[in-house]
């Protein structure tokens, strides 16, 4: 559906086929576990089997002896870091952390921790030269549980992290103890006590959420080439080739020009393939080789030693007037952040309450290191694991007030004007408009009866951001424009980004053939996350557009001798004095004879999103005998903005949804007393499939965000955050459970089932 | 004139006020202007000579990405938040 006025697009809001669509289809595409490369050495990595240990000795002689080896690294052969901090793209990183977490210095601080790596002839060699790397270790006890890692008496991880606090000046490590806590944040707004004094109803609950990995098919890999003239290329699966490269040359101490990053296709990310983990320890044994090195995780090294989102403990309070205004929210939130400081809890800390307008509220935040490995960033990095807390407590207030849910979020979303809790106002946003429209769905609109068979409804938030993106567009002689980027292709972005480019010109899709090229073959773009791809990228191609209709008027202007200003560029024609008139091809046919070359740049670095919000219903059925929950329908209404390709913000929609439901009811990190992952593959870690979900009901709501030119809003991310909410709010209205625990699996539901019965 | 609204860490400095009127047509003039007044704001804020890692400027609605250079209008709100990246 769309809630803004339909604006005249010949490109955008159709459905052509993608551009990588034969290639995906036929196989041919290729991906970083194609490569092959002449004289190409395969590596394996030699990972600690304990949580936390010292590392005592580490001694390769017998791997470097066995006959196929060519080389070993460990991290006496990664360049010292100090205690720098580096802008890395996506954030600041602490070099020190960065790098022991590529390789282990003096200790591991998770189980599957890498401390060596081999380079054979062959990667069966290579596996078997990991197993003769000795590593004695003076094993420490872990810490597993957020809780328990911020007790005064917890081991520590890291001597070096001191609690750093959002706007506070840092702490000497000479004046306090070393912490598991690496930062705190605090948010305030308004008088929190005078805003619950006004309340008729405070509901307070606590919350736990579970570790969960984002499940890409394609495990990380990377080949690198260490060239003797010192130039390093490296062929990978990245969501971001420029951030993979100066992270590369930071973590090598090497120029960044020196550094090559070749993305290869790459099959999903969600935010986890972002840092880097193999691409320095490949172009160290290629140095030390001189002959190409490919890496490549197994699925149980995913699991343990890549960067999934944190598991999380909160405490949420919220106030409300009998006739169902909020009076004020507050929020307690701590976070995992693994084995170094990074999780995403300040956003998280942003996000809890941006649904609505809220006029006192405090929101702190906690981020903790355990035993576990360094977490990363997982679509709307923060944002599920709050929604999960805020929207079973607006459902219990509901049910509890007697009011309608959907109302409810009328009365207090947040809207145009309205201030978060953590300072800024909303600009033009479409909170109101997904609610309605799932009020007046025929989904939300229609009965669901059945024995323990329940409803719910949910809301979510995110950011969306903005940074930076570049494309060049160079016309051909036949009327096609060749469209150069640096966004990696996720999700569909090579077409969406073309269309933009072809609405501007005014030609057909097909007529632009994009291409996503290597680090040193476009301008700096950011990585492909953050939902920036079609609004950043696009907005950068838009620019690229616009630059070759400058130059097309000039070419006209030439041929027929007039003013360039007596020349207008309309709808992919060329409009002149006394009726004269090219088209875009026919003018193309000229550019040889005209002066050349028409090549058009673009690129976007200031524009933010506006954010976006989604709402949805589901519909559930719960086995009373088993705990198990089954999907009975589910409908999604977001924000887009402007749909530009309809069929890829469904898929966005629809995915996301799918991964929500995987947090909902079976994904999570099984560790053991040792800190041991006890379900590091995909048969004992539960991905949802096509069995476990019906086809995803979709409502694009179109309220277009005017930083952009044709009012594209990010759509990837935010369709994760209200889906264990919703669930969890079906769940109690099926069987009278109110669930604060994710994942609401069998066995945790079923508990909670017979502990109703027993009270 | 800009509002400038303060870390709630950082608000004891200024006689735990949430935010106020601060002339200066940039960040960097800005926080100049605000560590005269009250000293120690800027520890909490800067590094070097920008901000601190992990910290944004939000002006105008809008996160900067020009940090302490970002023009600031005379009807503009400024906020320190944290970084904000995505999956």
């Amino acid at each position: 559906m769309a809630t803004a006025d339909k604006r005249p697009y010949k490109v955008i809001g159709t459905r052509p086929v993608r551009h990588d669509g034969a290639d995906k289809v036929t196989g041919r595409a290729k991906y970083g576990g194609d490569m092959r490369l002449t004289g190409m050495l395969y590596g394996a990595m030699v990972r600690s089997p304990h949580a936390h240990a010292r590392i005592v000795s580490i001694d390769t002689s017998q791997a470097e002896a066995l006959p196929g080896v060519r080389a070993v690294v460990t991290s006496a052969d990664m360049p010292a870091q100090g205690d720098r901090v580096v802008e890395l793209g996506e954030g600041a990183a602490n070099m020190r952390h960065l790098t022991a977490n590529i390789l282990a210095r003096d200790k591991v601080l998770y189980r599957g921790h890498a401390v060596a790596a081999v380079a054979a002839d062959n990667v069966h060699i290579a596996e078997q030269a990991a197993r003769l790397v000795r590593v004695e270790y003076e094993v420490l006890q872990p810490v597993m549980n957020v809780l328990d890692a911020m007790r005064d008496d917890a081991p520590i991880l890291n001597d070096d992290v001191r609690t750093e606090s959002l706007g506070a000046a840092p702490q000497s490590p000479d004046q306090s103890r070393p912490t598991n806590i690496a930062k705190h944040f605090l948010f305030e707004k308004g008088d929190v006590a005078k805003g619950f004094a006004e309340a008729d109803l405070v509901i307070e609950h606590e919350f736990d959420t579970a570790m969960v990995h984002q499940g890409y098919i394609e495990p990380h890999n990377a080949t690198a080439l260490w060239n003797t003239d010192g130039r390093i290329t490296i062929w990978m699966s990245t969501q971001g080739s420029f951030t993979a490269r100066q992270q590369t040359a930071e973590l090598l101490r090497v120029p960044v020009s020196s550094v090559k990053v070749v993305p290869m296709e790459i099959g999903g990310g969600f935010g986890g393939k972002i840092s880097v983990y193999l691409p320095p320890v490949a172009a160290l044994l290629s140095r030390k080789t001189g002959r190409p090195v490919k890496l490549q995780m197994s699925r149980a090294d995913v699991f343990e030693a890549t960067g999934p989102t944190p598991g999380s403990h909160m405490r949420l309070k919220l106030g409300v007037t009998r006739d169902g205004r909020i009076t004020a929210g507050e929020a307690w939130i701590a976070f995992d952040a693994g084995a170094y400081p990074g999780s995403p809890v300040g956003m998280a800390c942003m996000c809890v309450f941006a649904c609505y307008d809220v006029p006192h509220g405090r929101v702190e935040g906690f981020d903790v290191c355990v035993n576990k490995p360094r977490t990363n960033a997982y679509r709307a990095p923060g944002s599920t694991h709050v929604a999960f807390a805020i929207e079973t407590i607006v459902d219990e207030i509901c049910e509890k007030l007697g009011l309608d849910p959907l109302e409810f979020r009328l009365k207090n979303a947040s809207r145009e004007g309205t201030r978060r809790v953590d300072g800024p106002v909303f600009p033009r946003i479409g909170m109101v408009e997904t609610v309605q429209a799932i009020r007046d769905s025929q989904h939300y609109q229609s009965p669901l009866a059945g024995p323990c068979r329940g409803r719910g409804v949910a809301s979510g938030f995110w950011f969306n951001v903005g940074m930076k993106s570049s494309v060049t567009a160079t016309v051909n002689l036949d009327g096609t424009v060749s469209l150069i980027e640096g966004s990696t292709d996720i999700g569909g972005t090579r077409t969406s980004i073309a269309m933009q480019l072809a609405e501007t010109l005014g030609i057909a899709a097909e007529d632009v053939n994009p291409t996503v090229v290597d680090t040193d073959s476009i301008g700096y773009t950011d990585v492909t996350g953050g939902s920036r791809v079609t609004f950043a990228t696009g907005i950068a191609a838009v620019e690229a557009a616009r630059d070759i209709q400058r130059q097309m008027v000039q070419r006209a202007a030439l041929l027929w001798d007039v003013d360039p200003a007596a020349v207008k560029y309309d709808d992919g024609r060329l409009l002149g004095p006394a009726g004269k008139q090219f088209t875009f091809k026919e003018l193309a046919a000229e550019i040889h004879q005209t002066g050349g070359p028409i090549i058009g740049s673009g690129t976007s670095s200031s524009a933010t999103q506006g954010g976006a919000f989604g709402t949805h219903c589901v519909d559930v059925e719960v086995d009373p005998e088993t705990g198990k929950v089954q999907i009975l329908r589910y409908t999604i209404a977001q924000d887009a903005g402007t749909a530009i390709h309809p069929s890829y913000v469904e898929g966005q929609m629809q995915g996301g949804v799918v991964q929500g439901i995987g947090w909902a009811l079976n994904e999570e990190y099984w560790y053991d007393d040792r800190g041991t992952m006890r379900n590091a593959t995909y048969l004992d870690y539960r991905l949802p499939t096509c069995y476990d979900v019906p086809m995803i009901e979709t409502m694009i709501v179109e309220v277009p965000d005017p930083q952009h030119p044709y009012g594209v809003r990010g759509v990837g991310e935010v369709p994760i955050c209200p889906p264990p909410a919703a669930i969890a709010n079906a769940i109690y209205h099926a069987v009278g459970v109110r669930m604060r625990r994710l994942p609401m699996s069998p066995p945790n539901l079923l508990s909670e089932i017979l502990q109703r019965f027993q009270d | 004139m800009p509002r400038v609204f303060l870390p709630p860490a950082l608000r004891s400095l200024a006689g735990g006020q949430e935010s106020l009127e601060m002339p200066g047509s940039t960040v960097r003039e800005i926080l100049a202007e605000l560590e005269r007044r009250h000293p120690g704001v800027q520890a909490g804020l800067c590094q070097g000579d920008g901000l601190r890692p992990g910290l944004a400027v939000c002006v105008g609605g809008a996160v900067s990405t020009l940090g302490l250079l970002q023009p600031v209008g005379p009807d503009d709100e400024v906020h320190f938040l944290p970084a904000i990246g995505g999956g």
